[in-house]
């Protein structure tokens, strides 16, 4: 227990963080009241999302208690392992030596209050067939609700995981905690997808780290959520090691997406790619805020950063803030970040073809997002997510 | 039989009036050419026929039979049956051929009887006119124009033509960067399109090479933003000997610049001194 104990005391002796902070720049944290949100009480009944075919395991957190951990046989005779942590009752460690890295309120936070955790764990050299899918659901009103999720990929082993975060309409708020690491030659590919009620607030945070030679292609959807942030540090550790990072987001009404990401080469010859793409409608608002953080050792190592954002409503609004901070002068690093409508070339093209505006708009807002998509690390899920823009998009109010 | 009928256009981006009083009707089946030098204002007659943002008219009007086009918003303009092929085509991420076409074909449907088509009968015609102009089927999925050749990029144009099926084209330098072999395709099929379903074409072109095939009723010497000479095919090939040098003194004045140094027209003056 002492890592949870440790970071209740800093709870307990820090004061919450303002926007004041850079960190928290543009963020909602200013209207954050923590004594709303209580223990999670009744939950409300939520309609669970389409699990793919033949998941490798299906695992349900219900308000940070985990419910049912299912594992196909076949996954399970491939060496998956999956349980939850509370069941064991061991001493997870935190993200980092002792969850201290980088302090952040909220990283504290969640690991002093999840009970329960899922545990993934891939052993060496195994190659999991079928998705891992965890569904963690926020459906208990004015709760306060952290929830953890540990994998753990060994040696040269393989596996995809998806994480669908989902709720009620309620007024709570979600602090899930994911913990990633990737041993040497590992191959993970882990999406998350949030779509949580429209008055639910969300305070994430992604620890990845990716060893020597190993890949990992990951990607955020946030398409739910009143003000739904989630902090991504991907830390890159051993030779060679390559990540992906994606991400696509809509916000509508007043909802606000925030994200925060790291690129931490530590090792040399490393490599990642990020690419974020949002889009904002009605009075809906949106933060990117990126650093790449080159280490004095990463030498030969290529870092790249896109940020894209389309503004679709005259009341919408989108920050965009890219930063580098390079200790060695033997790499590639890149980034670029934009801001605006829809090109009025784009849909002067189209409409030169007779597609009358509405549909042009709407077919360039779902191209935008495409080749996100078509990256998806999950495959089957391309569909789904172009029909859910494609939804928002319908929503918007003229 | 289908009527184009510009009269006294005059407009352009931005508040520059690069239009000078533009006249020109055609007629279904009929191919004019429209030559001129670079920066004469080609483009943006193309431009200012199917409304583009930022681009204005000061005067004039544009009518397909009877009904004045300059009133309706660009996708009606293409709907009421005028196409333009852009000298430059954009590219469009994400979006593939096959769904702008889609979309343009429901929208006709949807403002008349004709039955909506299905995506898979959407997807037979553009095989067809890919076949006929013998443009690679994989870009009829790929985003639209992105990362194609400038001459791939013309091709796609033309397929597009072929599909939409309207009443007039301008195309706009639609031979700039084709090979020998595409300009042949290309060239044969508007031809075909002008002499079969009697489109009336308007081709901006640099060159006599696409005279060849597209054979023009009418050649119209465009200078500074107007019609300065018409005449037969004949008139395409003075051009490449004269030049445009000696039509350079019809075009028309240039505008007044307001705050310039020449005095204002005096209404109370003597007309004959
Ligand atoms: N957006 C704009 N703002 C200001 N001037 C413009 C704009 N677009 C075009 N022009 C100017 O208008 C004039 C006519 O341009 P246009 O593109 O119509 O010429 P063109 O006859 O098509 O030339 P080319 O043969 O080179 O294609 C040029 O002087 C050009 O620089
Ligand atoms: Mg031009």
């Amino acid at each position: 227990m002492a890592v949870r104990q440790r970071a209740a005391q800093r709870v307990e002796a820090g004061a919450l963080p303002t926007s004041a902070v850079e960190v928290w720049r543009y963020s909602r944290i200013d209207s954050l009241d923590l004594g709303r949100f209580g223990q999670p009480m009744s939950a409300i009944p939520v309609a669970l999302p389409p699990t793919p075919g033949s998941p490798a395991a299906h695992i349900v957190v219900r308000n940070g208690s985990v419910e049912s951990i299912d594992i196909s046989t076949a996954a399970a005779a491939q060496g998956l392992q999956v349980r939850s942590a509370a069941a064991v009752d061991e001493d997870l460690d935190g993200p980092g030596a002792d969850g201290a890295q980088d302090a952040d309120a909220f990283i504290d936070m969640a690991l002093a209050l999840s009970h329960d955790a899922v545990v993934v764990d891939v052993p060496a050299n195994a190659v999991i067939d079928g998705t891992i899918v965890v569904v963690n659901i926020l459906s208990a009103s004015d709760a306060l609700v952290a929830t953890r999720l540990i994998v753990r990929l060994g040696v040269n082993s393989e596996a995809e995981v998806l994480e669908r975060v989902v709720g009620a309409d309620v007024a709570s708020l979600l602090l899930p905690m994911a913990q990633v690491s990737l041993g040497d030659g590992a191959r993970l590919r882990f999406v998350t997808v949030q779509e949580l009620g429209a008055r639910s607030w969300q305070l994430g945070y992604q620890h990845l780290v990716t060893g020597r030679d190993a890949t990992l292609r990951s990607m955020n959807v946030a398409l739910g959520g009143d003000y739904a942030r989630v902090r991504t540090d991907a830390v890159i550790t051993g030779t060679g090691g390559f990540n992906e990072l994606l991400a696509v987001y809509f916000g509508e009404g007043t909802q606000m997406h925030d994200f925060r990401t790291l690129q931490n080469h530590i090792a040399p010859r490393t490599t990642s790619e990020l690419l974020f793409k949002g889009a904002v409608e009605d009075m809906a608002q949106s933060v990117y805020s990126g650093l790449i953080r080159i280490g004095k050792d990463a030498r030969g190592t290529v870092a790249n950063q896109t940020n894209r954002n389309l503004l679709l409503s005259p009341g919408a609004s989108a920050e965009s803030v890219p930063n580098l901070e390079i200790e060695n002068n033997d790499v590639k690093c890149s980034h670029a970040s934009a801001v605006g409508p829809v090109d009025d070339d784009l849909r002067y093209y189209l409409e030169l073809r007779g597609v009358p505006p509405e549909d042009a708009e709407r077919l360039i807002v779902i191209g935008f997002f495409q080749d996100v998509l078509d990256r998806s690390p999950v495959k089957g899920l391309a569909e789904q997510l172009g029909q859910a823009v494609a939804a928002k998009f319908a929503r918007r109010s003229a | 039989m289908s009527e184009l009928v510009i009269s006294g256009l005059r407009g352009g981006p931005d508040g520059k009036e690069i239009l000078r009083g533009l006249d020109l009707v055609v007629r279904s089946g009929e191919v004019h050419a429209l030559m001129g030098p670079n920066g004469s204002g080609k483009s943006t007659l193309s431009h200012v026929l199917m409304g583009r943002p930022g681009y204005e008219v000061t005067g004039g009007t544009v009518t397909l039979d009877g009904v004045d086009l300059l009133a309706l918003p660009t996708w009606k303009r293409a709907q009421a049956g005028l196409f333009l092929g852009l000298q430059y085509p954009t590219e469009v991420p994400g979006v593939s051929l096959l769904d702008a076409m889609e979309a343009s074909l429901r929208a006709r449907a949807g403002g008349s009887s004709l039955p909506v088509p299905t995506m898979d009968e959407v997807a037979a015609m553009l095989l067809a006119e890919a076949e006929r102009i013998g443009f690679d089927e994989r870009f009829l999925i790929r985003p639209l124009n992105v990362g194609l050749s400038g001459g791939e990029k013309k091709r796609n144009e033309t397929l597009q033509l072929g599909v939409l099926t309207p009443k007039f084209a301008v195309l706009d330098e639609i031979d700039s960067g084709l090979d020998v072999d595409a300009l042949k395709a290309v060239s044969r099929r508007v031809m075909q399109s002008a002499q079969t379903d009697g489109l009336g074409v308007l081709a901006i072109t640099h060159y006599n090479r696409l005279l060849d095939e597209l054979r023009p009723d009418v050649v119209h010497v465009f200078v500074k933003g107007a019609i300065v000479a018409s005449g037969g095919p004949e008139l395409a090939l003075e051009l490449e000997t004269t030049g445009y040098e000696p039509y350079a003194r019809l075009a028309p004045d240039e505008p007044t610049p307001i705050g310039s140094g020449r005095p204002l027209l005096d209404p109370f003056a003597d007309p004959f001194a």
